[in-house]
């Protein structure tokens, strides 16, 4: 009960003040660590406002006090009981090599999810492909995939000029940016209960294995390979880990077999969900150059052995580092990985 | 169900209260957001068209890459950097909250904006729109995914108290321990009945003005029990602007709590 405002509102202000003090440090330094007697001394000043605010909150004639202990219990309230880790300094190449490996494999089970269904449409557009060559504008509908391959083969094989001159650097940069959504929409469509995602990567699936198909049908596999192999050995996968974040959103969104909240489930994966995202958005970077500067170049500007080669020794690096990188002695203990 | 203010209850006991913002604020905000990421892109777009008389290709190149960034890092960027607002935010006085009035992380700003490019199916933020309807904490799917919710803090319109009390000789003031129980025994609701009696009395019939205001004056006087020389004779609209003169004006004598501490 407050009878005398004005006694009140002297009493309390020192602490008040002393604990917007701190806040304001708190949010101006995350990287501070607070001492026992510090922390102690935060706690304190929680509580001795937050009960001011409880004797203010009755009282009708002082509404920006009541106002401005809200805020001040909120903001304190929000330090004090949050129990996820503080927000540090950022080391981008110990993110690279240690965190987005490992937190791509204490999820591997929704990339295996994501390669299953991709493999599915693989099938699926191949076997169409195979079977009706005349479904191939349904399938694939875009204008440069629809030619005959050995037609295209030997026009690009012909080509007395570079025809990416003079704009490599755009046609790059808008692969990168092009794959980069169509990842991030991916990832987005986990919240359909996973629907989107899987729809996504079933649809992906398909025009890569009727135009695998369509090329192996018609003896261009050798081109095929050297044509997608030295960008798509990191641009799939990158898409495939995007399906990885979207199924991962998708399966907390279920919940199936697991006794937490929905709240709780979503929070539990939207680090890692975001972590994974950056991690494609760097892999989609690299492929958007190596697509723009290498891939589009064939024989005989550059023998398809070499790009064959280039694209599989990219293969063994991206599966080193995805399976192999970030591990210490404890995680290959199977203690933390 | 639907309810407009999202309450946390802390575990020692005390209680507040932040009102959620609806769809439509929303999108005025987002409208809003787009103006100013267009406004940027024009700016930017004249600085970069310099650069394309060095190499045209780097110049697109270019532009293409400060267009995605913009408009996907835009959320991000100034939602970190301003605890929750972007411009628009800002001018509708709208800040996104973590659900559970927790820290806001860095992750639930991204995840949240990613989440647009499905909120914004098929158009004009449709999806999202439908799911903040639908959803009793206003969310979009991004909010739901980033366990947070986006809160209004209107401004609250004082009222002009000089021009209601102005002139006027308030008795009651006589006795400052009484005021201060009076303060004391009434809520906030039931002061703003009071004040908005006065407020509005002009809109009511004369028989039923008189009527009203004997009724409110009675139940204040007898919340708290002034001396008869100070509410004798006081007609019971006067007793009830020196009641409303108390309960909101301080007249000095208790320093704005706003102020020196902010």
């Amino acid at each position: 009960m407050i009878v005398d405002l004005q006694r009140f509102i002297a009493a309390g202000r020192p602490f008040w003040t002393e604990l917007e003090r701190m806040l304001d440090r708190l949010e101006a330094e995350p990287e501070l660590r607070m001492t026992l007697p510090q922390l102690q001394t935060f706690h304190h000043l929680y509580e001795r406002t937050a009960a001011d605010l409880a004797k203010v909150t009755t009282l009708s004639s002082e509404p920006e006090t009541r106002r401005y202990l809200e805020n001040l219990v909120a903001r304190a309230y929000g330090e004090i009981h949050e129990t996820r880790e503080k927000r540090r300094r950022f080391y981008p190449v110990k993110w690279f090599f240690q965190t987005l490996p490992q937190t791509f494999r204490r999820h591997v089970r929704a990339f295996y999810l994501s390669v299953a269904i991709t493999l599915a449409g693989c099938a699926f557009g191949g076997l169409a492909i195979a079977f009706d060559p005349d479904a191939k504008p349904v399938l694939m509908p875009f204008s440069h995939l629809l030619e005959d391959p050995a037609k295209r083969v030997a026009e690009e094989e012909k080509a007395t000029h570079d025809r990416l001159a003079g704009v490599k650097t755009t046609f790059s940069v808008e692969l990168m940016t092009h794959n980069t959504q169509v990842s991030i929409f991916t990832l987005a469509l986990g919240m359909t209960w996973g629907v989107g995602t899987i729809i996504m990567l079933f649809y992906n699936g398909v025009i890569l294995g009727a135009v695998a198909v369509d090329y192996i049908r018609a003896g261009q596999t050798k081109f095929l390979l050297g044509w997608l192999m030295p960008h798509g050995v990191v641009e799939i996968p990158a898409i495939l880990i995007a399906g990885q974040a979207g199924l991962m959103l998708a399966l907390a969104l279920i919940g199936r077999g697991s006794r937490a909240s929905l709240k709780t489930r979503l929070r539990e994966i939207s680090g890692d969900v975001v972590t994974l995202i950056f991690g494609v958005g760097v892999l989609l970077v690299w492929a958007g150059f190596v697509e723009a500067f290498l891939s589009q170049y064939h024989e005989p500007v550059i023998p398809y052995g070499v790009k064959i080669a280039f694209g599989a020794v990219e293969l063994i690096l991206l599966t080193l580092f995805l399976s192999k990188s970030g591990k210490s002695k404890k995680t290959e203990d199977g203690n933390l990985d | 169900m639907k309810t407009s203010t999202l309450v946390i209850r802390t575990p020692e006991g005390i209680v507040f209260s932040q009102l959620l913002a609806g769809p439509v604020t929303r999108f005025f905000a987002w409208f809003i957001d787009q103006l100013c990421i267009g406004v940027a892109m024009s700016v930017l777009g004249i600085a970069l068209r310099l650069l394309e008389l060095i190499s045209l290709d780097f110049g697109f190149a270019l532009s293409v890459i400060v267009y995605f960034v913009v408009n996907i890092g835009y959320g991000i960027f100034f939602e970190w950097a301003w605890r929750g607002q972007t411009i628009g935010k800002k001018l509708l006085r709208l800040r996104v909250v973590d659900v559970e009035g927790m820290r806001l992380q860095f992750n639930q700003i991204v995840v949240r904006n990613l989440l647009r490019f499905v909120d914004s199916l098929p158009a004009f933020y449709f999806v999202g729109g439908l799911a903040c309807w639908l959803n009793p904490r206003c969310q979009r799917l991004g909010d739901l995914a980033a366990n947070t919710v986006v809160i209004r803090n209107p401004r609250v319109a004082e009222p002009d108290l000089d021009q209601l009390l102005a002139g006027k000789y308030n008795s009651l003031r006589q006795y400052p321990h009484l005021a201060a129980r009076l303060r004391q025994r009434i809520s906030p609701s039931e002061a703003g009945i009071a004040l908005q009696a006065l407020l509005r009395r002009g809109e009511f019939d004369p028989v039923a003005r008189v009527e009203l205001f004997g009724d409110l004056a009675a139940y204040f006087r007898a919340k708290v029990e002034f001396p008869a020389e100070v509410t004798e004779g006081v007609a019971d609209e006067q007793y009830l602007r020196n009641v409303v003169d108390v309960l909101y004006r301080t007249r000095g004598e208790v320093p704005a709590p706003g102020g020196p501490l902010q």
